[in-house]
């Protein structure tokens, strides 16, 4: 280790943890062997190593069942009883241990991704296994599909940055449906000509159905490797959404052509009528993925508009409705992956008018959690099940399949990208090409797929040459891929400041064009997206949105949610203790004042003072605050746990004093504009999350505290929350405390994109 | 796409291709929507665009029409407004829509940035004294909020109040306790909306706009 101070430090902690992991790893694993996790082995053989292994485990008489009466057995070992759950928790317990291990070595972490690091764990636990002739947990492809991918699809499908995503929805779809479909028959096709040219035995066998059978399975962009990369990464908002879209879309066209080959290598011909069938099982599939999809996602923000008396079970709707959506569409055989995202998209942005702050952030972080798990316990069982499974290691096939991977990945996107670049506005340049080729990422989905075919040699050598692939991209684009875009200089995720004016212009473009477009006479894109969300407006949200929110405009939500964060924040810092003073002083010298008679008159509402105040205040809070940690999928980023201590509270609460002593000294009798006076303001405005526990405990006891007894009702405005109504009685003002009663609307987060929906 | 009005002779659409940038399928397709809706006259009115039917549930509608006839959006340096423009005017507005070529220089296309922020700008800045004060960026968010009906002006004033108070941020930073903001110049709308990526988002696709037959 490197003789830093600080660094010998380091050293014994990490160490030590990876002790304790490996230790339990050692102690309990064994015991645990040959489970119903995987395909059913013998099971007697486990409970005999546990009592042989298990030191720990004060050594009884296992045998209850005796003849004669003996001492009543005080404590008992009953291990049977509890195997099942024991062993899951503790692959559980593991995976997360490890991703907290990794944490603890900073270098390693930076260098290489989450996802080689847990495979390699999943390397060394079935190298363990193995070592200790026991038979491992496969990834069980019923596992997998059922329990393991489900988290990680809906945790993606419901923030998809939807704007992002229709305005390269064409572009998406052409990746995901021809690229995908040349892919496999590229791949399927060389190989095949790959198995007639040489003369090993075991490659007659292979004919070009099997082939191309497995060129559907590999052929297909996994999304649970790209997230896993990309989010890594950072790169701008447009390569991702490609990618990932691409990832998620390909579900579709993977899972018509498994089936379909599948289908037809065990009649063995193919005829046109059957070609054709397989075109029109395409739409089938997707379609009726998404139709239901649709349908439950309706359902979902149904229910919630209902659930202001029970909010507590909100987010379980939520769940709930998503999982039975992607359940639905797998008993068809529907694609599974586009019902998921479907149904989220659908339901978000009424759910989210509709649920309570505190249902939001569950969900939020039930869905990180488990995502986070899923995609964790993935790795490691890629990991364990390379060691475990029957490997037919075949080099020239293993070999000409990674290069013809990536020759056809490579010809796939250059070929696309020339023809979608003509309909494209915003080109896609060579560094884009690259990116996008070189992010092809396989996963878990291609193993699953192929551990499902039929048991026989073949089937051996095409999950070598699966595992293989999975491998190369994971480990060696994975890791390459960050110098790459450093080097390339592509453009990184820009920090969304999403401030207000960006909004009111985001609208009023949207307005422009639309109008544009009607008066040169074009039904384009925005007339279309117009015609939707007038639509929507009119119809789908009154019934889908419970109470007065239904109406309101998307700026007027976003400005909402803007302010209540604002105010939280200000509360959070404690300074509202000053507040009411402040603006009962301010109010006070406002309601003097007569209406507008000129341009540059003070409103009469002191509402805008208090929006600068809460400015300033806001603004001293960030100037303390350090820059926002760039944004990964499995970090719910909260400034107030991280960045805030003491100290930092008590030199901003002084500097604050100071600085609204300023401000009241200056006379307010001139007639200016109360939008700006002369305070200085960080120029960053960062949109945080908002952490629920401080909430609950800090907001509610300083917002009640200092309430001086003459202090104007427009106190209430600022500390959002309290019952009393409002002194001005425009409407505006009204129903924000009455929706604050009932605690409703989330906060905006970063990373959560503009929603085209709501309008 | 390939029949050009015969009226208008090939030259003059060289000289209007040229000023614009448009191609000439793009002139003739808009030339044709031009006369259909001036009821093949050579000038268009405010009335001719009321007929519009799609536009007439737009919220800025007003401010849309009136950027066909604010001079400033001419490019000839003028100032004022004039009550009818011809066919040049109009695909001069239009060009502002044009979406930038993919091989353009780094100045190129920060002269287009320009262009159509500028023309952005006009459209808020109603009274031409080259700012934009708070009234004026009031009755932008209002007209933006006209067809939520009930929530109105009270709201609209807020959150412009707010969007002023982060145009100053932006672009003034510490302000001394005497000074006031003026309102919002052009390098300071410039310096707002400067990650905002206008010369992509504030496109049309000109190209594929055969459909001047079906609508209306």
């Amino acid at each position: 280790m490197a003789g830093l101070g600080s660094a010998r430090i380091r050293p014994a902690p990490s160490s030590l943890f990876f002790f304790l992991a490996f230790f339990i790893l050692l102690v309990f694993l064994p015991s645990c062997s040959s489970q119903d996790v995987g395909p059913e082995h013998n099971e007697t053989s486990g409970p005999d190593r546990s009592t042989s292994q298990g030191s720990d485990h004060p050594h009884h008489n296992k045998n209850r069942s005796t003849t004669h009466k003996k001492t009543f057995p005080v404590l008992d070992l009953n291990f049977d009883h509890v195997r099942k759950p024991f062993e899951i928790s503790l692959w559980i317990l593991l995976a997360l241990l490890m991703k907290l291990g990794f944490h603890l070595i900073p270098r390693v972490s930076q260098v290489v991704p989450e996802s080689c690091l847990l495979i390699f764990v999943g390397l060394l636990v079935g190298g363990v296994i193995k070592a200790m002739k026991e038979t491992a947990p496969i990834l069980d492809s019923k596992l997998f599909f059922l329990y393991l991918l489900p988290p990680i699809i809906l945790d993606a499908g419901y923030f998809l940055p939807i704007r992002a995503f229709t305005e390269n929805l064409g572009t998406i779809l052409v990746f995901a449906v021809v690229g995908t479909l040349w892919n496999a028959f590229f791949i399927g096709g060389m190989m095949f000509a790959v198995c007639q040219l040489d003369v090993t035995p075991q490659f007659k066998q292979v004919d070009l159905l099997s082939c191309l059978l497995f060129g559907s399975i590999i052929s297909a962009v996994d999304p649970v490797a790209v997230l896993a990369v990309f989010e890594e990464i950072h790169i701008n908002e447009l390569l991702y959404i490609l990618v990932f879209g691409e990832s998620l879309l390909n579900d579709a066209v993977t899972v018509v052509l498994y089936h379909l080959f599948e289908e037809f290598s065990h009649a063995g011909t193919v005829s046109v009528g059957d070609a054709f069938l397989g075109v029109v099982s395409f739409f089938v599939v997707s379609l009726g993925g998404i139709l239901v999809g649709v349908v439950y996602g309706v359902l979902g923000a149904f229910t919630s508009r209902f659930t202001s008396h029970s909010r507590v079970i909100e987010p379980l709707f939520v769940f709930l409705y998503s999982y039975m959506a992607y359940l639905s569409a797998e008993v068809f055989h529907l694609s599974g992956i586009m019902s998921l995202i479907a149904c989220g998209v659908v339901m978000r942005p009424y759910v989210e008018a509709n649920i309570s702050h505190k249902s939001y952030t569950t969900i939020k972080y039930f869905l990180k959690m488990w995502s986070s798990v899923s995609e964790t316990l993935i790795f490691i069982f890629l990991g364990v099940s390379t060691v475990e499974g029957p490997h037919n290691w075949n080099w020239i096939f293993v070999v000409f399949t990674l290069v013809f991977c990536l020759v056809s990945r490579v010809l796939g996107v250059v070929g696309l990208t020339f023809i979608i670049n003509k309909f494209r506005i915003v080109k896609l340049t060579k560094k884009d090409q690259f990116i996008v080729a070189y992010g092809g990422l396989r996963g878990a989905i291609a193993f699953s797929l192929g551990f499902l075919l039929p048991d026989n040699e073949t089937k051996h050598m095409f999950l070598t040459a699966i595992i293989t692939v999975i491998f190369f991209t994971v480990f060696v684009q994975g890791m390459t891929i960050r110098p790459l875009v450093e080097l390339l200089a592509v453009k990184r995720k820009k920090e969304t400041k999403r401030s207000i004016n960006e909004e009111i212009h985001t609208q009023f473009l949207d307005h422009l064009l639309t109008g544009i477009e009607d008066i040169c006479g074009h039904y384009g894109h925005h007339h279309w997206k117009d015609k939707l969300n007038r639509f929507n407006k009119t119809y789908v949200k009154k019934w889908l949105i419970a109470g007065e929110r239904s109406n309101e405009p998307q700026l007027i939500s976003f400005y909402n949610k803007l302010e209540r964060k604002q105010a939280m924040m200000l509360v959070e810092s404690g300074s509202a203790a000053r507040l009411p003073s402040l603006v009962s002083t301010a109010s006070l010298q406002n309601m003097q004042q007569t209406e507008p008679a000129q341009r540059r008159a003070i409103p009469s509402i002191s509402k805008t003072r208090e929006e600068e105040i809460r400015k300033i205040l806001r603004a001293n809070l960030q100037k303390t605050r350090q820059r926002l940690r760039s944004y990964s999928r499995h970090d719910l980023f909260d400034p107030f746990e991280d960045n805030l201590s003491e100290v930092r509270f008590r030199r901003q609460r002084v500097e604050m004093e100071r600085r609204m002593s300023h401000y009241l000294t200056v006379p307010a009798k001139r007639q200016e504009t109360p939008s700006v006076r002369k305070v200085w303001f960080e120029p960053e405005h960062k949109v945080f999350t908002y952490d629920d526990n401080s909430e609950s405990t800090g907001g509610g006891a300083t917002r009640q505290k200092p309430r001086p007894p003459d202090a104007v009702d427009l106190v209430d405005e600022s500390s959002r929350g309290t019952n009393q109504s409002a002194a001005e009685g425009d409407e505006s003002e009204k129903l924000k405390p009455s929706r604050c009663l009932s605690d409703p609307g989330p906060i905006t987060e970063e990373e959560q994109g503009d929603e085209a929906f709501l309008s | 796409m390939g029949t050009l009005q015969s009226s208008q002779g090939h030259s003059e659409y060289t000289d209007l291709a040229e000023k614009t940038g448009f191609s000439f399928e793009q002139i003739g397709v808009l030339h044709k929507r031009f006369k259909q809706l001036s009821h093949n006259e050579d000038i268009l009115r405010r009335n001719h665009f009321s007929e519009i039917p799609d536009l007439a549930c737009n919220p800025i509608r007003a401010q849309i029409i009136e950027a066909f006839f604010d001079r400033r959006n001419f490019s000839q340096g003028e100032a004022g407004r004039v009550d009818e423009i011809g066919f040049e005017e109009f695909l001069v507005v239009m060009s502002h829509f044009r979406p930038p070529s993919q091989r353009m220089t780094e100045e190129q296309r920060e002269n287009v940035r320009r262009e159509k922020l500028r023309f952005l700008f006009n459209m808020h800045d109603t009274d031409n004294d080259g700012t934009i004060t708070l009234e004026e960026y009031r009755h932008v968010v209002e007209e933006l909020l006209s067809r939520s009906g009930a929530l109105g002006k009270e709201t609209a004033k807020s959150i412009a109040d707010a969007a002023m108070l982060e145009v100053a941020s932006v672009s003034v930073g510490h302000m001394e306790p005497d000074e006031f903001y003026e309102g919002i110049t052009f390098e300071h709308f410039l310096k707002l909306l400067d990650g905002f990526e206008i010369e992509s988002k504030m496109s049309i696709r000109f190209l594929n706009m055969d459909t001047t037959t079906l609508c209306k």
